[in-house]
């Protein structure tokens, strides 16, 4: 009966606790290969990828792994602070607009049509620009940019639930305002908000790294995923496709399984297909 | 005991020109059962929610003994059975704690309307509509309670659970002296359940 009980519910579980540890790994070793990542050899430059040198080494003979890692690091932990950042804004913001009134709610929902007017690249190279780039920059740049798709969210949510018949019944019925919030609306706001804070992070790694590119975010000394990828365009031509191949498709791969991730909580979590 | 809707005027949000009621007035006594009926859309589940406190009129007042109905703390003295019960009802909860949180209900009530002790544990969405409108009869039912208002609580359910349920309910108003206002499109219903029985107006602003 072994094979009833692996159901999808585990399986999801399963994968949840792989690609955090996945992700974490990567976080972990990217802190000790930063050092590693620096060093320079000149008599081990441009060598292709092969047994030693996994991804190759770049014109300055340093380790594209090691880079890699380091840079993928530096990019989670980006991305970590600034969806975290950004949720609590969004999340703050939207019960606001939600529970302060006719008033406060077409203010915030007015900044919220604001932000979201503005394409995102742009808002974050600005802010970035304005904060003095850097590791500052790039921070206050993606968050001030992602929250209002989230407060959005929380917005409607909890506006429906406030006026959800149960909710209005329970008040009735003679049940505190504290036990109808923490019994019957966070269970059901917490699992959109986990999930919009968990698909947060692709976006903000994504928009670190391609603000980096462009030269508005993080200096060229950091292990950045954004500057190897500006850096390696020079040397595409001559034939060393390894210098942004590698990176590359790591980045798209951690983005990738950031965004499962999301979506895979989202089923264990979600009220429709909680019980499936 | 009387809950009174005293020249109660109502609309809804940006309808100022189609009030729903107009100068409208109604009183029912403790232990009277007025039945209430109307065609669809003329606002018979709106004055349940205003006689219940859910929404407050425009103009006008509802009173419970000459004192208005927010005056009254902790759980309302009136309740409304609502039409749809699987929307009153919490779906990520288990049936037992949704009851156990508005009080717990009397064993003599549980008997009379046949809920068995193995919903404790189910979820909303394991229960039938009935069976979920038999839970939240019971619900309502606290000790509490002076008035009920049942917004068509039996027209999904066939037959059998309807005339149950009508039984039940009789006999739980006659022996607490409630006051009962019943909603219904069921005519036969209304004359069978109700000591009087009362007419939506029609809207002055309606011309068809």
């Amino acid at each position: 009966m072994t094979e009833r009980h692996w159901n999808r519910r585990a399986g999801t579980l399963l994968f949840l606790v792989l690609a955090i540890l996945v992700l974490a790994g990567i976080t972990a070793a990217g802190i000790f290969l930063e050092e590693e990542a620096a060093v320079t050899d000149f008599s081990r430059t441009n060598l292709a990828p092969g047994a030693e040198f996994w991804f190759g080494t770049d014109w300055m003979g340093r380790d594209m792994f090691a880079r890699t890692i380091a840079g993928l690091s530096l990019s989670i932990r980006i991305g970590l602070l600034t969806a975290a950042v950004s949720a609590a804004a969004a999340l703050v913001l939207g019960t606001m607009a939600a529970t302060l009134g006719r008033r406060a709610d077409s203010a915030i929902s007015w900044c919220i049509d604001l932000v979201m007017g503005i394409p995102h690249i742009l808002l974050v190279m600005l802010i970035s620009i304005a904060c003095g780039r850097g590791f500052a920059g790039v921070v206050a740049g993606v968050s001030l940019s992602h929250w209002p798709s989230l407060a959005r969210v929380i917005r409607g949510e909890v506006l429906q639930l406030k006026n959800a018949p149960y909710i209005l019944v329970e008040e009735k019925l003679g049940v505190s305002k504290l036990q109808v919030a923490c019994r019957h609306m966070l269970p059901h706001l917490f699992p959109q908000f986990l999930t919009g804070l968990i698909l947060l992070f692709p976006h903000a790694i994504l928009h670190e790294a391609s603000v980096t590119f462009l030269g508005f975010g993080l200096s060229s000394e950091q292990p950045a995923i954004g500057v190897i990828l500006s850096e390696s365009m020079q040397y595409l031509t001559t034939g060393r496709w390894w210098l942004a191949l590698f990176p590359g498709l790591s980045l798209v791969l951690v983005v990738v399984l950031f965004a499962l991730l999301g979506e895979r909580a989202r089923y264990l979590l979600d009220p429709a297909s909680a019980h499936e | 005991m009387t809950l009174e809707a005293r020249d109660v005027t109502f609309y809804y949000r940006g309808k100022k020109k189609s009030p729903v009621l107009d100068h409208f007035s109604l009183y029912i006594n403790s232990g009277e059962r007025v039945g209430l009926k109307a065609p669809s859309g003329r606002g018979k589940t709106t004055l349940c929610r205003l006689l219940a406190g859910y929404e407050r009129p425009v103009k006008g007042e509802i009173l419970l003994d000459g004192k208005p109905l927010g005056a009254y703390r902790g759980a309302c003295p009136v309740q409304m059975v609502w039409q749809h019960p699987e929307t009153v009802v919490d779906p990520l909860l288990r049936l037992g704690t949704t009851l156990s949180e508005a009080g717990d209900v009397e064993e003599r009530l549980r008997e009379a309307l046949h809920i068995e002790e193995g919903w404790m544990d189910r979820f909303p969405s394991e229960l039938s509509g009935g069976e979920l409108q038999r839970f939240c009869l019971a619900r309502a039912l606290h000790p509490g309670v002076r008035f009920l208002l049942c917004d068509e609580i039996s027209a999904m359910l066939d037959l059998v659970t309807q005339a149950q349920i009508w039984q039940f309910l009789l006999e739980e108003t006659k022996r607490r002296s409630l006051g009962l206002l019943v909603v219904s499109h069921d005519d036969s219903l209304l004359d069978q359940v109700c000591t009087r029985i009362v007419e939506l107006p029609f809207p002055s602003w309606r011309i068809f």
